[in-house]
Parts: structure tokens; C-alpha cells; sequence
């Protein structure tokens, strides 16, 4: 288990690999001190949510400061994603407080809900690129709705964000979603959601049904979108491997509740005998 | 039930307001006109084609018994324009643009591209239902004309080709049905007018139902084949029921 990949990383799960994913965290933690000190920007107070009889969320609460990145743990259905539809307001908690950058989303205007979404960008589990629209118009789309851009501009900055994320502007600019493998699919979303140049990123299962060299890239993305954009981010997975490549803090969600929290070291040194189940 | 419907008519509202206000996204409305209005033309050509030439023929076995066959033109004319003509066409766009509306927005729905819209500020009720509603509004009274057109060209086929009658025969019959029940400012037949507020309140339900069922789909491809037989068969059956009562209401403004 200590094999390579043709390009040179180290082959997933093994200990090469291992350690050299402890040492990235730890110069993540270093470069960006763990968010552990400042406000934090995206905040859940005592968040009660339930449909119907199911409780759904039961008094939750968590946040994450900017420059961080916060991993929302947990099995299927437990309600991971449902947190980030109430970040969003795609959704209106029962009980308790959804702060985005201090200011409770559930509770403002709609036209300031609208407002604090703009400092959002989402990437959602199955990308969500609009099927009818080619590369260039899915990732311009906010660009074209939001802002008075010159169609010059507005090129530039989708090239920009796409040569960000790794993808060849002349090759993927004319393509529709149907045409992309799903990792392509998946950049394309990030580049979507980091083109208005968003304060906050939201990740929905963002490794789902990818293989572990492509999982890797996007973890390595997202690092990169923490390093070079310095943006905060909030990422629901239940991939614990993924969530220690590139989490700040980690949160693991059971029943309704968090029922922890701390560093992914912390998690990786916890005795508690769920935490070690569902860290395998 | 009570639920769905309160929902339908809060769409309605909701609806309504956007489309007295901005942003308005005149793309995606030439874009919808196409795709219902002028995409639908020659299934409704066909449609209307057939439906006008079967009605001679079976006006004519009728007729002939009274002697009454020089009448064909006038009831070729008046079932065409008044009722088969709009309630034909609203159907046959109901299963070809309304399932088409249902399932393309039952489809963005459940790969969240919806939800996409949402996230991104944009109200999907403006950019996805105000377009298709408009279009409908104005695309279903146009092919609804070209429809009748063609079903009495259908029928004058039936009569001069096997009938024995002239051209001109025919259409003095169609024209005398359109003239016998008065005109609104002197050129325009009240009966054409009739005629043509049927479809504009067809168009109407085919959009908003299509458009309600599409955006409340769930479940997955499944979830998206439910909503468009939902979409198809309750537009289908509002648009009988609205066409009694529209009758009923025009009979009442003008009587004959």
C-alpha cells in the first residue's frame, strides 16, 4: 500500500498518501491559523427543523469562520444537506438562528435574503447545470443576472474561472453538461459558484460518485479555493477521507444533533465509539 | 386536494405579479413562443385538416336526408370555429407543448437546477413560468386561426371534390354562419371573437398547469413521468370544463 500514481501522487490510501495529507492539513492549519479565532461567518444557533412528525434538526448548532472550511459529517439522511438549504433559505428552520456574516437569513426581507444568497456560491451533489445551456452560458449565468458587465468582461472572467479550476477554456466553452465526465461537470459547477467571487462556498457531497483520483483533484481544489481565494467554506460529505484532506473543523451529525466536533486530529483521536465506527 | 388547489391559484397570483413587474426575460419568451406556438403548427394543421373534412362527410350522410346538403359549409363553419377548432387545438398543445413544459421543468426540479435559480437570485417563477405562460396566452388563439383555417379548408375539400359543390358555394355557406350572429364594429364576427377567447383562456391553463405540476414533481425520472401525465390529463380536463363554461358566459353576452 505504498504505491503511486502514473502522474506522481500517491496512490489513495496509501501511507504515502496518508502522510502526505496530514502534512497538507497541518500547513493549511498553519497558513490559516484553523479560523479559530476570528468571527465566524456562517453560524447555526440551537437550529430545530422537522417535516412533518420527523425532526429532521434538533437544536443544532455550528459555524465556521472566514478562511475556514467546516465539513458536515454524517450517514445518508440524516439531514447534511438540509443544513445548507437553510444557509441558503432554500428552506425555513422551525426554531433558532441561520447567521450569515452576523445577519439570521431565515428571519431578513426577502430582497435581503436575495442579498446575503449573493454571497453564496453553491455547488450541489449533481453539479445542477442547466441541461439547455452551454459551458460558457451556465458559468456567465450569474454574471449576466447580477451585474452590468461588458460581454468582454464577462468572458474574461468565465476563462479566468475555468482555467481555475483546471479546465481548458477553448476545449469546454461551446460544450453542454450532457457532453462532461462528471468531474468535469463537477468543475464547472465550482466555476459557476466562485465566478461572482463569492465570500462563502457551499459544497453538497461534492466527491459523490467520483472515482478516488478525481475525488482527489476536487479536494485539492478546494483547497486551493481556501488558499488563493481566501473564502470561507462549508462542505456536507460522508466521505471521512475527503474531510481530512481538507477540513478546518469537522462537525458529525447523528439523529438531529452533533454529537461532535473539533479538528479533523481531533476526530482522527476521539475514543467515542460512534465517531470511530463512521471514521471506519 | 384543497392544498394543490390553494397552491395552484397562489401560482396563479404569483404569476399574475410577475408579470407586471421586472426582470422580465424576453429570450426565453420568443424562445417559448417558438417551441409552443410555431412547433405545434403543423400537428394542429393535420388535426384540423381531418377534423374538417370527417365533419362534412358525416354532415353530409345527415343532410342529404333533408335535402339540407347546401348547409354543409354552415355547419362545417360554426362546430369549427366556436367549439372544435379551439377545444382541438388546446388538446392537441396540451400533449405536445404542456407535457413538453412539464416534463423539461419536473426535470430541472429534480436535479435541483431549481433550486439552482434560487441560490443564484433569480426567481424561477419569472425566468421558468412567466415566459411559457405569456407564450401560451399568445401562441394558442394564433394556431387555434390557423387551425380553423385549415379544417375549413378541409371540409370545402369534402364538398367540392366529392359532394359536387362549388368552391364559392361553400364558403357563401361557412360566411353566413360567421354573419348570422352579428359583428363587433362592423367587420369583425362575433363568433370569431368567441372563438378566439376560448384558446387565449386554453392557453392560460395548459401553461400554469403544466408549469404547477412540473415545478411540484419529485422522485426522481419517476417522479417526472407522474407529473407530466398529472400536467396532461388535469389540463385536459379543466380545458373541457372551462370550454362549457366559457360557452355558457358568451352565450349569455351575446345571444344568437
Amino acid at each position: 500500500m505504498s504505491g503511486r500514481t502514473p502522474d506522481g501522487a500517491p496512490e489513495p490510501g496509501s501511507e504515502a498518501f496518508e502522510a502526505e495529507l496530514r502534512d497538507e492539513i497541518r500547513r493549511e492549519l498553519e497558513t490559516h491559523g484553523g479560523g479559530s479565532a476570528q468571527p465566524e461567518i456562517v453560524e447555526l444557533r440551537d437550529v430545530w427543523l422537522s417535516f412533518g412528525t420527523h425532526e429532521v434538526l434538533r437544536g443544532v448548532s455550528l459555524g465556521v469562520a472566514r478562511g475556514g472550511t467546516l465539513c458536515i459529517l454524517g450517514g445518508s439522511g440524516v439531514g447534511k444537506s438540509t443544513i445548507l438549504r437553510l444557509m441558503l433559505r432554500l428552506l425555513l428552520p422551525d426554531r433558532g438562528e441561520v447567521l450569515i456574516e452576523g445577519r439570521d437569513i431565515s428571519a431578513v426581507s426577502r430582497p435581503e435574503a436575495l442579498a446575503l444568497r449573493e454571497r453564496m456560491g453553491m455547488v450541489f451533489q449533481g453539479s445542477a447545470l442547466f441541461d439547455s445551456l452551454n459551458v460558457f452560458d451556465n458559468v456567465a449565468f450569474p454574471l449576466y443576472e447580477h451585474t452590468k458587465l461588458a460581454d468582454g468582461e464577462i468572458r474574461d472572467r468565465v476563462e479566468e474561472v475555468l482555467s481555475f479550476v483546471d479546465l481548458d477554456p477553448a476545449m469546454v466553452l461551446p460544450l453542454l453538461p450532457s457532453a462532461l465526465s462528471g468531474g468535469m461537470r463537477k468543475r464547472v459547477a465550482i466555476a459557476r459558484a466562485i465566478v461572482h467571487r463569492p465570500p462563502i462556498l457551499l459544497f453538497d457531497e461534492p466527491t459523490s460518485g467520483l472515482d478516488p483520483i478525481t475525488t482527489r483533484r476536487i479536494d485539492e481544489l478546494i483547497l486551493k479555493l481556501r488558499r488563493e481565494l481566501h473564502v470561507c467554506v462549508v462542505v456536507v460529505t460522508h466521505d471521512v477521507r475527503s474531510a481530512a484532506r481538507i477540513a478546518t473543523e469537522t462537525a458529525l451529525l447523528k439523529d438531529g444533533k452533533i454529537i461532535f466536533s473539533g479538528t479533523p486530529e481531533e476526530m482522527h483521536a476521539t475514543e467515542d465509539r460512534y465517531v470511530r465506527a463512521f471514521r471506519g | 386536494m384543497a392544498f394543490a388547489v390553494e397552491a395552484y391559484f397562489r401560482l396563479l397570483v404569483r404569476v399574475t405579479r410577475a408579470c407586471l413587474s421586472r426582470p422580465f426575460y424576453r429570450g426565453d419568451l420568443v424562445q417559448q413562443m417558438d417551441t409552443i406556438g410555431v412547433a405545434s403548427i403543423f400537428i394542429v394543421m393535420l388535426t384540423g385538416l381531418f377534423t374538417g373534412m370527417v365533419l362534412a362527410l358525416q354532415a353530409a350522410v345527415e343532410m342529404e336526408r333533408f335535402g339540407a346538403t347546401v348547409y354543409i359549409g354552415r355547419l362545417v363553419g360554426a362546430s369549427t370555429i366556436r367549439e372544435l377548432g379551439p377545444v382541438l387545438t388546446a388538446l392537441i398543445v396540451t400533449g405536445r407543448a404542456g407535457a413538453g413544459m412539464a416534463a423539461a421543468l419536473g426535470a430541472m426540479r429534480v436535479t435541483e437546477q431549481v433550486d439552482a435559480l434560487r441560490t443564484m437570485g433569480v426567481d424561477p417563477i419569472r425566468k421558468l413560468v412567466v415566459p411559457r405562460f405569456l407564450a401560451a396566452l399568445v401562441m394558442l388563439p394564433v394556431v387555434t386561426i390557423i387551425g380553423d383555417a385549415v379544417a375549413i379548408l378541409g371540409g370545402l375539400l369534402i364538398a367540392v371534390l366529392m359532394l359536387d359543390f362549388t368552391a364559392q358555394l361553400y364558403i357563401n355557406s361557412v360566411w353566413e354562419t360567421l354573419a348570422q350572429t352579428g359583428f363587433v364594429l362592423t367587420v369583425i364576427p362575433i363568433d370569431l371573437i368567441q372563438g378566439l377567447g376560448k384558446p387565449f383562456a386554453f392557453g392560460g391553463i395548459i401553461a400554469l398547469t403544466s408549469c404547477f405540476h412540473g415545478l411540484r414533481a419529485e422522485g426522481g425520472t419517476e417522479g417526472v413521468g407522474r407529473a407530466t401525465t398529472r400536467a396532461v390529463v388535469t389540463s385536459s380536463i379543466l380545458i373541457l370544463a372551462m370550454d362549457y363554461f366559457l360557452t355558457q358566459i358568451l352565450l349569455t353576452m351575446f345571444p344568437s
